[in-house]
């Protein structure tokens, strides 16, 4: 899902797109059309450009998963809890999800903590490391 | 508040199959559902003029077009039909097509049909590799299941509001009790808050008793024109006043299953109703009666926090008021507002196409008076709410 994030000199981006007449920012990606409803763009698709979000937020909620998810997740053998934290960017007034870097448990959160996107590894496979977007505890 | 309505439809029957894991086809469960609907009714099939069926994805072609699938199952009779899938609030599409056929004067006699045969565990998108899906990019980037969604909301109202794991419990013990002596619950068995203290942890902070299961079920409704029910001898049928199936206005600020991320609120401000609140607005709206109003409520309980979430939601008390409502008695049975008298999801666990049907026909029981064993004193009005996937969701509303 390379698409989906940037991650070039270790500095982790969010890709998604942004309406250029009412400025609403979509994650992931919206080509389709602005979903504004009381935008007055095109509504083409030609509205929307790429966009990268800001890099910290304040936890919204989180959760862990203490049992296997069952596919498409990719789980690891054995199996290992992971994160789930729901971020709250405040440039763009929007929540986003992503897993929480791993060693962190659901103890060392609290809802309202800043936090900043990193990378993280999702799965390995005899072909590759496959990596996406996390969320890491900062210090405000 | 006003007894009568010119949109409203009759319940005239009400069935069900029992919930369970019965490892069986779902037509059977949606036909024993139909054909005790039609015996509670009076009504022969052949008489129904309109069939409508709510959609089960996990039963290939048959679960698809399951208003043709029971038609058949039934005996094909000539009757118009339609399927419906909502996530969640498929049984409610599939009572409102029912109702607009009704209410156009297209049909009298409705049926709908709902039953599903779910897979245990987690529930999972469909088959297949699939990279521009939602549902299947949630599993596959985030390991986001349902409990993680239910958990989200769990964390949120312990940080917000100071709800605790044991208010989480007490509904559980809440709901079990109410289900007691429901004959269609699969879980008919008291349930203490030490039990769902010493559950597993599936997604802290919920445990395994927190969260409910997935089942095998059906349920189905005759629904008819008030006219048809006095023309049938029952002057005074239970009626459905109110049918909302609203979508969230933009932009929706709460993650929703299998979102990856909110609207942003940068170009709009945020509206002043929730998804699920606006939900049940709509209805009161179209009711003209208010949460005052209510003598009970079955609500989405698809875990014990959420069913928190849903009091203020319906507007039974202010943001933040739910877990003073519920350690005040008032929404358990003997309370001012009983709420999953049946004993809810947390006794029945989720057959998704039949869950709105399954709780209209509460709605009926209670209001008929006939809730052996859960009946709320005096039941006058009631209000059935869910939400499911990619913001469909839905309130019914029901008064004698």
């Amino acid at each position: 899902m390379a698409e989906w994030f940037t991650a070039e000199d270790g500095a982790v981006r969010l890709v998604g797109s942004r309406c250029d007449t009412c400025g609403t920012p979509y994650f992931p990606r919206n080509t389709l059309a602005c979903r504004n409803p009381q935008c007055a763009s095109p509504k083409d698709g030609s509205e929307l450009a790429e966009y990268l979000f800001s890099t910290r937020g304040r936890i919204w909620s989180y959760a862990d998963a203490r049992y296997k998810p069952p596919p498409p997740y990719v789980s690891s053998d054995p199996f290992e809890p992971y994160v789930v934290a729901a971020v709250e960017l405040e440039v763009e007034q929007m929540v986003i999800l992503g897993q929480v870097v791993r060693g962190f448990t659901v103890d060392d959160l609290a809802v309202g903590m800043p936090v900043e996107l990193a990378l993280g590894v999702l799965y390995e496979d005899e072909e590759a490391e496959h990596t996406v977007w996390m969320w890491r505890p900062v210090d405000a | 508040m006003p007894d009568t309505n010119d949109r409203d439809i009759a319940v005239l029957g009400a069935g069900m199959h029992q919930w369970g894991k019965w490892g069986r086809n779902f037509v059977e469960y949606g036909l024993v559902a139909a054909r005790a609907a039609l015996a509670d009714a009076g009504v022969d099939h052949r008489d129904v003029g309109y069939i409508a069926g709510a959609d089960t994805i996990r039963n290939g072609y048959p679960g698809f077009v399951s208003g043709a699938t029971f038609a058949q199952a039934l005996g094909w009779s000539g009757a118009r039909i339609s399927s419906s899938y909502a996530a969640c609030a498929s049984g409610a599409q599939a009572i409102a097509n029912a109702r607009a056929q009704i209410l156009a004067g297209l049909t009298d006699v409705a049926l709908v049909v709902g039953a599903d045969a779910a897979p245990k565990g987690f529930f999972q998108p469909v088959g297949g590799e699939r990279r521009d899906d939602p549902d299947w990019l949630r599993f596959h980037l985030l390991g986001a299941t349902n409990p993680i969604y239910f958990a989200l909301y769990a964390r949120r109202r312990m940080a917000l509001h100071g709800a605790t794991l044991d208010d989480f419990a007490a509904v559980k013990v809440k709901n079990a009790k109410h289900g007691l002596n429901n004959p269609y619950a699969r879980y008919r068995k008291e349930v203490s808050a030490e039990e769902v203290a010493a559950s597993a942890v599936v997604s802290d902070p919920l445990r395994l008793l927190d969260i409910c299961a997935t089942s095998d079920g059906g349920a189905a409704l005759v629904l008819t024109s008030m006219e048809y029910a006095r023309r049938h001898g029952i002057a005074d049928p239970v009626r459905v006043r109110a049918l909302s199936t609203v979508t969230p206005t933009f932009p929706k600020t709460v993650l929703d299953l299998p979102d990856f991320a909110t609207d942003s609120a940068v170009a709009v401000e945020p509206p002043p109703r929730t998804f699920r609140s606006a939900i049940a607005h709509a209805a009161y709206e179209e009711a003209g009666i208010g949460p005052a109003d209510l003598s009970f409520a079955e609500v989405y309980d698809l875990s014990t926090a959420l069913e928190l979430d849903w009091y203020e939601d319906i507007g039974l008390c202010e943001t933040g008021g739910a877990e003073d409502l519920l350690r005040s008695g008032a929404t358990t049975l003997g309370g001012r507002v009983p709420v999953n008298p049946s004993g809810g999801l947390s006794c029945f666990g989720e057959a998704i196409p039949a869950q709105a049907i399954a709780q209209i026909c509460e709605l009926t029981w209670q209001l008929r008076g006939r809730a052996e064993g859960r009946q709320v004193d005096d039941a006058l009005a009631g209000i059935a709410v869910n939400q499911g996937l990619f913001g469909h969701g839905s309130a019914i509303i029901a008064t004698r």
